[in-house]
């Protein structure tokens, strides 16, 4: 390693005295500094706001906490009283002070999966289509009616769903229904309107935009490289999307799918609105259902003894976290594709 | 062309045609949504159902001025609140989040992003409601804050992560100090990105229900005290549609589309205000050969 | 606005008005990226700094305002001196540093929601303390300076965002003067104009040496060799040569150095 003597200043300017000469025997790296002289001078005004900021940055993880602490601690009587029975017993009754809620989680899991069945080739059509067959013209505005969807409020869906689906229901789909599959399990038992089937669909097109939105940009984040690769060996458009491209963003696009059941899973004004709201487990869709964030919302201000509303907080901490399993898989999945971008957190 | 090849053009063809028709139906359940809220609720928009409050159950006539009023209030203290530790949160994130907080509070974020709004509510009623020993307005608003905070803290992250780093180095080259940076340079550039995540934001909680079930309860009467329960267009429109009366259903359908209306203006002033702002600077001339 | 004052004599070259680096090493956590360099800056003269890519001359440059630091992991071992004092002392503070240093960047980066006045008075402003008729005074002053004074005088409540590239560059030109630097540091700064705009830019580089210390980042010998007085040859973080201009291009000491100069590698 080299140093060189310096220049001296050009006239007329005194000449300053050169550098001081090297150390013959100087070390090749320097040994690391300690601390204090990395740090930036950090004056006052630094201070203040990076204080300022995560002063407001905590509050996010005190509140979980305090989510947390609290449904804990007023789900535990109930979950002492009644242990593991709680997840799989079907009796609910307050005034005997006996809590089950195998019904509760039995409608949850039911209508969300249902509305994905009913979503999941919806949505993903939305999002192909999108991304790779509409003309330019046509991409925004669809995407901009698509997500119009997700900002219509859902006591509006409820709305919507008491006056039109269920009566439409109960008019042009379920007899025909009925007259082909009324023989199995599934569609069996009279229709008065609220029903799981009622619930599911009005969850479905709830869900759509978001599984959309998300596989949207799961299928943008797709290299073009990808698609150019499969053409240019003479595959069809659609081929081209379906083996390449889809492909390429399946982890994505499971993701944004299960995002979407996350979404379901927690639903409460629409799904309370049209299911039924009946402790009951049955296979038939074509009956009353209960799902848990329904029954929080129905239940909870009639809770009268302590038992009740401890029963419903376990309620609430089963179903937060459920969703909070499920959403963090979802998450996963989505960031292997894009990478720990914020897809999806405006989809939510 | 071999039958294989045309079968497969056929396929493709189909294919093409189906996701269009699923676009189709996603776009048709919009419609139809649309379509219905303005064909019931319109012809009961009239002047005294705008200034009037409820009438008893039963009677005929009767407004939503107090559910309007309500939400303003509910909706605007909640923004009062969410927005400055929501925005500040994605502040910290982008400007010092690399390390092990940063990584928390993203975390965390995501988490309540995707917790069911009703949870926040009994959240909200433990520790608001029960030791006030009364509903209130002020209980639904930070409800509604709660939701908003990390909606609000990952879009401004996004959106000031965006800001080109040499404008950052540019103003510190300057003399800027590191917070100066920090709001004067990187914050106000990404401003429009920042003000279009809250008014998503705020439209998304003007539509809440289920935290409010709990909180602010609702009020049949006119009331603008934030210690008291108080009625929103969400609350209104739920004990209407659930309820016996077919005039209360006609308000019910009437009061969606006021809430509809609400929801779509503000959704559509977030994307105006990205539009016509869109300062990004234009590309330097082509670079010299060298 | 008042009519621009008579331009001051040029000062004599003052010895206390020079940078100078003694055994400067930037470092990346523990790998080192400029190794032990010693320069002298005279006052009144343009530096060019000339090498191949990667080969440190850039973060060189910015240890000299201590910009380093701002990256991940970066730190120095050495001392700068700016008149003498060495700025890398515990106690400087670098915010301050940075107003008596001003430093243009490759890519023009106007601030996107300022007018071209707000633009050039943002590092006054910072300083703050300023009546509205020194910042007028202070803003025609810088931008007379960077050339753009005729350009921009009827448009200075406009957008920056509006003017040209090369406009831009000079803009940040005359934004980086107005605080009254004492050193100009220059990372490339015309690597994205086009060549009209290159040229105005290599002439205020001679206007401008006749007040400031002028350090300029180049990768194109040819500007390097019509505007500096004295080029530093950098290779893989050493300073291999360091001289006056017309000596090391015509008759360099070192064989890396010619080999660079006469393009046998690059």
């Amino acid at each position: 390693m080299t140093t060189l003597p310096v220049e001296p200043l050009p006239a007329p300017a005194p000449a300053p005295a050169p550098a001081p000469a090297p150390d013959a025997a100087s070390p090749t790296l320097p040994a690391p500094q300690p601390r204090w002289r990395i740090l930036r001078g950090l004056n006052a005004g630094d201070r203040l706001y990076r204080a300022a900021l995560t002063a407001l940055a905590l509050a996010l993880p005190l509140l979980l906490l305090a989510l947390l602490a609290e449904l804990v601690a007023s789900a535990w009587p109930a979950i002492t009283r009644f242990g593991g029975r709680f997840l799989w017993t079907s009796v609910w009754d307050p005034v005997a002070g006996v809590f089950g809620a195998a019904p509760m989680i039995f409608g949850t899991l039911a209508s969300s999966l249902l509305a994905l069945v009913i979503a999941v080739p919806l949505a993903l059509g939305v999002a192909i289509y999108l991304t790779e067959f509409a003309p330019k013209w046509l991409r925004q505005p669809v995407a901009f009616l698509v997500e119009l969807l997700a900002a219509i409020p859902s006591v509006v869906y409820g709305l919507w769903g008491i006056f039109v689906l269920i009566p439409f229901l109960r008019t042009y789909v379920v007899p025909p229904l009925r007259a082909v599959v009324g023989w199995t399990p599934f569609f069996d038992g009279v229709f008065y309107g609220n029903s799981l089937l009622a619930g599911a669909m009005i969850l479905a097109i709830m869900i759509v935009p978001y599984i959309a939105a998300v596989s949207r940009e799961v299928l943008l984040a797709v290299p073009s490289s990808q698609r150019e690769a499969a053409v240019g060996m003479g595959a069809t458009r659609w081929e081209a999307v379906w083996t390449a491209v889809v492909p390429y963003g399946r982890a994505g696009l499971i993701g944004a799918v299960i995002l979407g059941l996350g979404r379901a899973l927690g639903e409460t004004m629409a799904v309370t609105m049209v299911i039924g709201n009946r402790h009951d487990i049955g296979l038939s869709v074509l009956q009353p259902a209960y799902t848990m964030a329904a029954a929080l919302a129905n239940e909870f201000s009639e809770a009268t003894t302590d038992l009740y509303l401890s029963a419903l907080f376990e309620v609430g901490l089963i179903l937060f976290v459920i969703t909070v399993v499920v959403n963090a898989c979802a998450r996963l999945l989505i960031w292997r594709v894009a990478r720990g971008t914020a897809v999806g957190s405006r989809a939510l | 062309m071999t039958a294989r090849r045309l079968r497969r053009r056929v396929v493709s063809t189909l294919m093409t045609g189906l996701v269009g028709v699923l676009s189709f139906l996603a776009v048709l359940a919009l419609v139809l949504i649309l379509g219905n809220l303005i064909a019931k609720g319109a012809s009961s928009l009239d002047w005294s159902f705008f200034t009037r409050n409820p009438v008893p159950a039963g009677e005929a006539g009767g407004g939503i001025a107090n559910a309007i009023v309500g939400t303003v209030i509910v909706v605007g203290l909640a923004a009062l609140i969410g927005l400055p530790v929501g925005i500040g949160t994605g502040l910290y994130l982008a400007e010092y989040g690399s390390g092990r907080l940063g990584w928390i509070v993203r975390f965390v974020a995501d988490v309540l992003n995707g917790t069911p709004s009703i949870v926040v509510g009994i959240f909200a009623w433990t520790w608001l409601v029960k030791p006030m020993g009364h509903f209130s307005a002020f209980a639904g608003s930070v409800a509604l804050a709660v939701l908003m905070i990390p909606m609000l803290a990952r879009t401004t992250e996004e959106m000031v992560r965006l800001v080109p780093h040499s404008l950052r180095e540019a103003a510190l080259a300057l003399g800027y100090p590191r917070w100066r940076t920090s709001l004067r340079v990187v914050a106000r550039t990404a401003l429009a990105g920042i003000v279009t995540g809250s008014l998503v934001g705020i439209a998304r909680i003007a539509g809440e229900t289920a935290p409010l079930l709990f909180t602010a309860l609702g009020n049949l009467n006119f009331s603008t005290s934030v210690t008291q329960p108080m009625q929103t267009l969400s609350l209104q429109i739920y004990t209407y549609a659930t309820g016996p009366f077919a005039e209360w259903h006609r308000l019910a359908w009437a009061a969606a589309l006021v809430l509809m209306g609400l929801v779509l203006l503000l959704s559509l002033t977030a994307r105006w205000a990205v539009r016509s702002r869109h300062g990004a600077p234009p590309a330097p001339p082509a670079p010299p050969a060298r | 606005m008042a009519p621009p004052p008579p331009p001051p004599p040029p000062p004599l070259a003052d010895a206390r008005l020079r940078l100078e680096t003694v055994r400067l090493t930037a470092l990346y956590g523990r790998r080192a990226v400029v190794k032990d360099v010693s320069i002298l800056f005279p006052a009144h003269t343009v530096t060019a700094l000339i090498g191949p890519s990667g080969c440190g001359k850039t973060t060189f440059l910015r240890c000299l305002n201590r910009m380093h630091e701002l990256s991940e992991g970066g730190w120095v071992t050495g001392r700068v001196l700016l008149d003498g004092e060495d700025i890398y002392e515990p106690g400087v503070d670098p915010v301050r540093l940075r107003r008596r240093i001003g430093m243009v960047f490759q890519r023009p980066t106007p601030f996107p929601t300022m007018s071209v006045y707000d633009n050039v008075a943002a590092g006054l402003r910072v300083n703050g303390g300023r009546s509205r008729g020194d910042l007028d005074a202070a803003v025609e002053r810088a931008l007379r300076q960077a050339a753009l004074w005729d350009e921009v005088r009827d448009r200075l409540r406009h957008s920056a965002l509006g003017l040209s590239g090369g406009q831009q560059q000079r803009l940040c030109i005359a934004r980086a003067l107005a605080p009254e630097p004492e050193v100009l540091l220059l990372d490339e700064p015309t690597a994205s104009l086009d060549p009209s705009g290159t040229q105005r830019i290599e002439e205020l580089c001679h206007e401008l040496k006749t007040r400031y210390t002028i350090v300029i980042v180049t990768h194109n010998l040819q500007q390097a060799a019509r505007v500096s007085d004295y080029t530093a040859f950098f290779y893989l973080g050493d300073l291999i040569e360091v001289g006056r201009t017309d000596a090391v291009f015509t008759k360099p000491g070192k064989e890396q150095t010619e080999a660079y100069i006469t393009g046998r590698f690059g």
